[in-house]
């Protein structure tokens, strides 16, 4: 009994201190966010552009919620050929769940519910014509968390193409194993052991397998959720390499939480917030001349 | 930083130092409290072990007469014809009492020579009997043969019946016991494996009455049980966990299998009466049915031991295949059964354990009978180890005291066999992610 009477004395007086350190930080918190509640109040409408000149993938009126509570809000945006689209955002914004709209992923939780207009080379995707697998397979994801399944390298990689029958022979596959492989860059660590399995790779080498995975199926937008978070620089640097050469071929959206990042391998950045799509225009346009004050203070490091 | 907040500090330092010894206590208590426990279970397992292994293991050797048979074929064979029939029906026990008698020259008389008969095993002529079937080139020889005992010399000889208590535990005369000790200074009684135990169905004579037939009766029912509960356990559990729709239905199903695995077992034997028996017509006391029965007691526990392994297959596996695109059932048949099937097969085992020891629902659907065959298919009439345990438990003979505590080391050895082969799977199946 006067040990629980004790405990949560100390916790108090934990809580008390840590109070203290965070005040100033609170505050400014929270203008942002009483800033933000004035935007809310009004029809609110995207900053910048969210046209692409050669739209692969159009999103209109773009709302999701899970249960009774909306996570987007009239999202309106295009994702070019050959261009990556970087998605930004404090935590929560709804950047996982739109990139997820995209090829469907949110149709596995059982909750959301997606409304809106998202075409793929205008072909409406949550129509009822359209065959979710196939979506998927034109479509591609990568992870946040690095997710290889428990077999080896090489099954990894071929998993996709055996599933979409995208080899005929056994030389095949292994060719599209090995290009696929090497143009994440993980060839040269992996080729001696191929058999092993993915789940025994560093977190790095098995970011860039599911990269590998990925475009083994050659789709036609690849879409990335932080693919970078859980890497040293080093391994950065080569993924985002990786999706300059990418972006040739295919158009990309990534989702990331550094500006470096997007800054670096980004033509278009998206600005969300609490569920809104606040800005989108020219990446460099966002990071140096922004339109809204939202984005300014995002980007300028003020918040979030 | 200010005298306040350094009293601060102090203060809570003071406190948690304070607490700190007091949870480090609570921790040893904690753990002495764990590790008597586990002390104590293991001390009774090793009781039952002690215990069973020591009332029973005597049950593997069986007292047999070595002696002299002379094959005559005045006897077995007056026509020299050596007709199949003929050497069937002929008196073989006459062949075991000539051989006594020139053993023991001095026993005379009907009343002593029904005595000395009793030494012998009411089954031994049969021995004999199919010795000479087998190989007709016996007759007329002679062989020195092994020859079961009666039950009550073997007692004698294994010391489970005192030799001067004659009247109470004691049923042998004394003039029995003369001629035993005779055979004996002569080396002709002897303790040899008993491998009747091990090839025969039961009897009412303990030296003749064996395991197989149970153990055969058990192993077919787990075979129908497996067969029957394994894929539809794991169907069902696919099912609810990956497919279905989340509504009331569903709801109730779920609420049934849970209760279902809590149904006493005996009740799904008067299902298995009323179903299997009474309506469909099955036959009775046959492993085909018990198996049935046992698969519906099976069934509950497999369901939910495989549900919790597919929950906990990481989601991001499943993630990860559908991005690919890969289709639900894709999914679920490349992926997600795969890493649940160590703790699927756990779930199955665990449930056939279960299966394998249960007697109750056995007694309803007839499988108590008693059945000298040993069952060749899973429709012979069969009964299964437990229930023969309590057969044998039941059964008056001080010989079937030993037998019951073998047969239990036989179903216990079943066990552990199960478990090994459960652990061999895991090991086999299992991955890290
Ligand atoms: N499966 C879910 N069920 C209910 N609410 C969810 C679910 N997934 C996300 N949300 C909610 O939707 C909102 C947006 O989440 P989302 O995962 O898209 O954020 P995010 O921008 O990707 O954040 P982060 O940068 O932290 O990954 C959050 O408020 C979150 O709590
Ligand atoms: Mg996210």
């Amino acid at each position: 009994m006067s040990g629980s009477q004790t405990a949560e004395a100390v916790d108090l007086a934990e809580e008390e201190q840590l109070d203290n350190s965070r005040a100033p930080r609170m505050d400014q918190s929270q203008a942002v966010a009483e800033d933000f509640q004035s935007v809310a109040q009004e029809e609110y409408e995207t900053h910048g552009t969210v046209t692409a000149e050669d739209p692969v993938m159009t999103v209109r009126d773009c709302n999701v919620f899970y249960g009774d509570a909306q996570a987007l809000f009239d999202v309106n945006l295009d994702i070019g050929r050959n261009q990556v689209v970087a998605l930004i955002g404090p935590s929560g914004c709804g950047k996982s769940t739109f990139i997820r709209c995209l090829n469907r992923m949110n149709d596995t939780i059982d909750t959301a519910v997606v409304t809106g207009d998202i075409r793929l080379y205008g072909e409406d995707i949550n129509s009822k014509s359209t065959d979710v697998v196939l979506l998927r397979a034109r479509v591609g994801m990568v992870f946040q968390k690095p997710n290889p399944f428990p077999k080896s390298i090489f099954e990894n990689v071929a998993y996709g193409p055996r599933l979409h029958g995208l080899a005929s022979n056994r030389a095949e596959l292994d060719e599209i194993v090995e290009t696929s492989l090497r143009r994440a860059g993980l060839w040269e660590e992996a080729k001696d052991r191929l058999d092993q399995p993915g789940t025994g790779l560093s977190g790095g080498q098995q970011q860039r397998l599911c990269i590998a995975r990925t475009i083994a199926v050659n789709p036609e937008v690849i879409l990335m959720d932080e693919p970078c978070s859980a890497l040293d620089p080093i391994a950065t640097a080569r993924i985002e390499d990786l999706i300059d050469e990418l972006s040739e071929n295919y158009a990309i959206a990534i989702v990331t939480h550094s500006m470096q990042q997007a800054a670096r391998v980004s033509q278009r950045t998206a600005y969300f917030h609490l569920g809104k799509l606040i800005e989108v225009d020219e990446t460099n346009r966002i990071f140096t001349n922004p339109g809204h004050k939202l984005t300014e203070d995002y980007v300028t490091g003020r918040f979030g | 930083m200010t005298a306040d907040e350094k009293r601060a500090q102090e203060e809570t330092l003071r406190r948690v130092r304070a607490s700190l010894a007091r949870r480090y206590r609570s921790e040893r208590r904690f753990r002495l409290f764990g590790l008597s426990s586990a002390l104590l279970g293991l001390a009774f397992v090793a009781f039952l072990f002690v215990t069973i292994i020591g009332n029973g293991y005597t049950a593997f050797w069986q007292t047999q007469f070595k002696l002299d048979i002379y094959f005559d074929p005045a006897v077995i064979d007056p026509d020299g014809q050596a007709d199949p029939q003929q050497l069937a029906s002929a008196n073989y026990r006459a062949l075991i009492r000539d051989a006594l008698q020139s053993e023991l020259p001095d026993v005379s008389g009907r009343r002593e020579m029904r005595e000395l008969n009793r030494l012998i095993s009411a089954g031994a002529e049969f021995d004999l009997r199919d010795e000479v079937v087998a190989n007709v080139a016996l007759i007329g020889s002679t062989r020195e043969l092994w020859i079961t005992a009666d039950d009550e010399v073997d007692m004698l000889v294994k010391g489970h019946v005192e030799r001067d208590e004659q009247g109470g535990a004691r049923r042998l005369s004394d003039s029995q016991l003369r001629w035993i000790d005779a055979l004996a200074a002569d080396g002709r009684v002897e303790q040899r494996f008993n491998v009747n135990f091990f090839t025969r169905g039961d009897s009412r004579d303990p030296e003749q009455a064996g395991i197989a037939g149970a153990a055969k009766g058990s192993l077919f029912a787990l075979l129908v049980t497996l067969v029957i509960a394994f894929p539809l356990g794991i169907a069902a559990a696919v099912y609810l966990e990956e497919f279905a729709p989340r509504n009331r239905w569903i709801d109730l199903v779920e609420v049934n299998i849970n209760n279902l695995a809590a149904v006493p077992s005996i009740v799904f034997g008067l299902l298995g009466l009323s179903v299997f028996l009474n309506f469909f017509g099955l036959p009775r006391s046959a492993p085909l049915v018990g198996g049935l029965v046992l698969s519906l007691m099976t069934l509950p526990t497999i369901i939910i031991a495989s549900r919790a392994a597919i929950k906990s297959v990481p989601p991001s596996v499943r993630e990860a295949a559908l991005g690919l695109g890969a289709s639900q059932v894709q999914t679920v048949l490349h992926h997600v059964v795969p890493l649940a099937m160590p703790g699927m097969l756990t779930g199955a085992i665990i449930g056939m354990a279960r299966a394998l020891g249960e007697s109750a629902p056995l007694l309803m659907i007839g499988m108590v009978a008693f059945i000298v065959e040993v069952p060749q298919s899973i429709t012979d009439p069969a009964t299964a180890l437990p229930v023969q345990v309590f057969l044998w438990a039941d059964s008056p003979e001080r010989a079937f005291v030993e037998r019951t505590s073998a047969a239990t080391m036989v179903l216990l050895a079943f066990l552990l066999a199960m478990n090994a082969v459960a652990i061999w799977l895991r090991n086999k199946f299992e991955r890290r992610w």
